[in-house]
């Protein structure tokens, strides 16, 4: 890759113009350092019409600004239906680590249930002693939790396993994961209260949709930190995320967190549903398949600059992503300009949270000329991100789920950024 | 040196600490106990699971023949005649496809591991536009027609809760648990 001589600063990080974070912080010095500042043709500033009537009336309910239409989900559905698919969530105009509740991403098997609350009930029953039926009323009688976690379709990313690059951008490669704050019921309180027969190592969780989606889970899994969640970002759970619940497994595959959860059955092995079998299993160049392929392993994206979101020229930018991992905590992001020639660390914007999103954010100086941008994440089990080539090397690219390797970002002279392979 | 009131004053302290503790602890695993306890008529209505080794299966039976007659009226539209696909999911063939490098074709006959999986899904989601709609001698039948589509059962023979467990799919062995962290 050709590369302009970056003209590396006592600031340098890494190769093709990486800075030190606290570059941003030095105020003044920033300005003096490259910004071009003009003062011709510049007119008193005048105040907007808004500032001088009265605005909007209340509403009941919020809605983003009528400017931020562009924010929105992209979805496609199976042919002859209307809610069959998956959306996707807008990351490269969001910011921070929570994603708001209409932009969460979504994946129906059957479209999405119109729930009456009332009428709705969670079954537990199986190896159990006292099998029970809870209304929502009930549940909402019992002690919460709140969590936040992100949520990945096993399906994310997974063009990148495809030949050539996909010309697409964040939300079209990347956006089938999402992270909110969930608070509900630990559902341990509410096997424990049936009392579980010692023989159970599995529970089958089913949803209330026309497709009754159902998952198996460890039943060790279920103990620890499955939640059944009644709230998302603080107020009840979208239609589109389970209305009135879902079972919440964080780190889990999203797959497996069942909306619209209506029943759970404790079983001594797992029921081999068909998407844990037909669907969401990975095959190998030896034509087996990996299996009960449960955590969504460390991974980060960068989303800004990203396609779509180019650059204006020359000069200083933040270099902006994600990244998570479902076995815990992200220990650290590196970034690269090179194409991985060179790493620097990332800033890592507090909150950092198991299992949750994780904001990274970088100081670089773009040169003008030709870069590569890629992101590493590492967690606090001692993994790293791969590369593409190395998970493919081990893998094989006949799947679709569980990409979690390195992507990259190409930007060329113009500014433009295009999805590329290293 | 402590008084002996001092020391009834302590020991009652600790006893009422442990009572505290005790109390505590009670209370850490007491839920509100909301849950109704379920009979087993409203469970049967629910528990539409199919275990691998056909427990939950129903009675009722299917051959071959009668379901071709289901799946023509109820499947083919999405799902193409015989099986071949298109618009949706293709449903039978791509035996031999898994290995290597050329494109695998996951079917039923060639890619899922048992039998049982068949009759749970159709039951609880097919067909996509009116779920819940075939009664279980249909589902049986069309199980069946898979089935024997895919060469695994004869057009002879009968699915029923009994035989459906012991049909041996192709790919039976092809799964291995996913170990994380590599």
């Amino acid at each position: 890759m050709r590369r302009k001589k970056s003209g590396a600063g006592p600031n340098a990080v890494a190769g093709n113009g990486l800075l030190d974070r606290r570059i941003f912080l030095a105020g003044a010095t920033l300005a003096a350092g490259g910004v071009a500042t003009t003062t011709a043709g510049a007119q008193p500033l005048a105040d907007a019409p808004w500032m001088k009537v009265p605005g909007a009336p209340f509403t009941p309910y919020g809605q983003p600004s009528r400017h931020e239409s562009k924010a929105a989900r992209i979805f496609a559905s199976a042919p002859g239906t209307t809610g069959t698919g998956a959306s996707r969530t807008p990351h490269h105009l969001l910011d921070g680590m929570i994603t708001p509740n209409g932009l969460h991403f979504e994946r129906h098997h059957s479209g999405i249930p119109d729930i009456d609350p009332d009428s709705h009930r969670l079954l537990i029953h199986g190896l159990v002693k006292r099998p029970l039926v809870f209304t929502l009323a009930a549940l909402a009688r019992y002690p919460m939790q709140s969590r936040i976690a992100f949520i990945e379709c096993g399906g994310n990313s997974a063009q990148l396993y495809q030949k050539e690059p996909a010309a697409l951008g964040v939300q079209a490669l990347h956006g089938l994961v999402s992270c909110a704050e969930w608070t509900g019921v630990k559902l341990s309180v509410l096997l424990e209260e049936a009392g579980v027969d010692p023989k159970a190592q599995w529970i089958l969780a089913e949803g209330a949709d026309a497709a009754g989606m159902s998952r198996s889970v460890p039943f060790a899994k279920a103990m620890d930190d499955a939640l059944v969640a009644l709230y998302q970002n603080g107020e009840h759970v979208r239609p589109s995320n389970g209305y009135p619940m879902r079972l919440l497994l964080p780190g889990y595959e999203g797959n497996m967190q069942v909306k619209w959860l209506r029943r759970i059955k404790l079983t001594d092995g797992p029921t081999m549903t068909k998407d844990e079998t037909s669907k969401y299993t990975i095959l190998l160049r030896d034509g087996k398949s990996l299996q009960f392929c449960f955590p969504q392993e460390c991974k980060s994206i960068i989303t800004r600059p990203s396609p779509g979101l180019g650059l204006q020229g020359a000069g200083l930018y933040e270099i902006s992503g994600l990244a998570w991992s479902g076995t815990g905590k992200i220990a650290k992001v590196e970034v690269s300009a090179d194409g991985g020639a060179s790493w620097a660390p990332a800033a890592l914007q507090e909150p950092v949270l198991p299992k949750a999103l994780t904001r990274f954010r970088m100081a670089w100086r773009w040169n003008g000329g030709p870069a590569l941008l890629q992101s590493r994440a590492s967690d606090d089990s001692g993994y790293v991100q791969p590369t593409r080539a190395r998970l493919i090397a081990e893998r094989g690219a006949k799947t679709i789920y569980h990409f979690n390797a390195v992507a990259s970002w190409a930007v060329g002279e113009s500014g433009e950024v295009k999805h590329a392979y290293a | 040196m402590p008084t002996r009131d001092a020391l009834r004053t302590t020991g009652l302290l600790i006893a009422v600490g442990l009572a505290w503790l005790v109390a505590a602890d009670a209370m850490a695993v007491e839920g509100p106990n909301l849950g109704r306890v379920a009979t087993p008529e409203e469970i049967a209505g629910w528990d539409i699971s199919i275990a691998p080794d056909g427990a939950g299966l129903p009675s009722g039976s299917g051959t071959p023949a009668q379901g071709a007659l289901v799946y023509a009226a109820k499947c083919a539209a999405c799902h193409g005649e015989k099986g071949a696909g298109k618009p949706n999911d293709q449903l039978v063939g791509g035996q031999g496809t898994l290995v290597g490098d050329q494109v695998a074709v996951k079917t039923v006959g060639s890619f899922w591991p048992y039998a049982t999986t068949v009759f749970d899904y159709v039951r609880r989601a097919m067909p996509l536009n009116e779920s819940k709609a075939l009664n279980n001698d249909e589902i049986y039948a069309v199980t069946a027609y898979l089935l024997q589509l895919n060469g695994i059962i004869a057009e002879t023979d009968t699915i029923d809760a009994a035989t459906l467990p012991k049909v041996r799919m192709p790919n039976r062995d092809g799964f291995i648990p996913f170990t994380a962290g590599k």
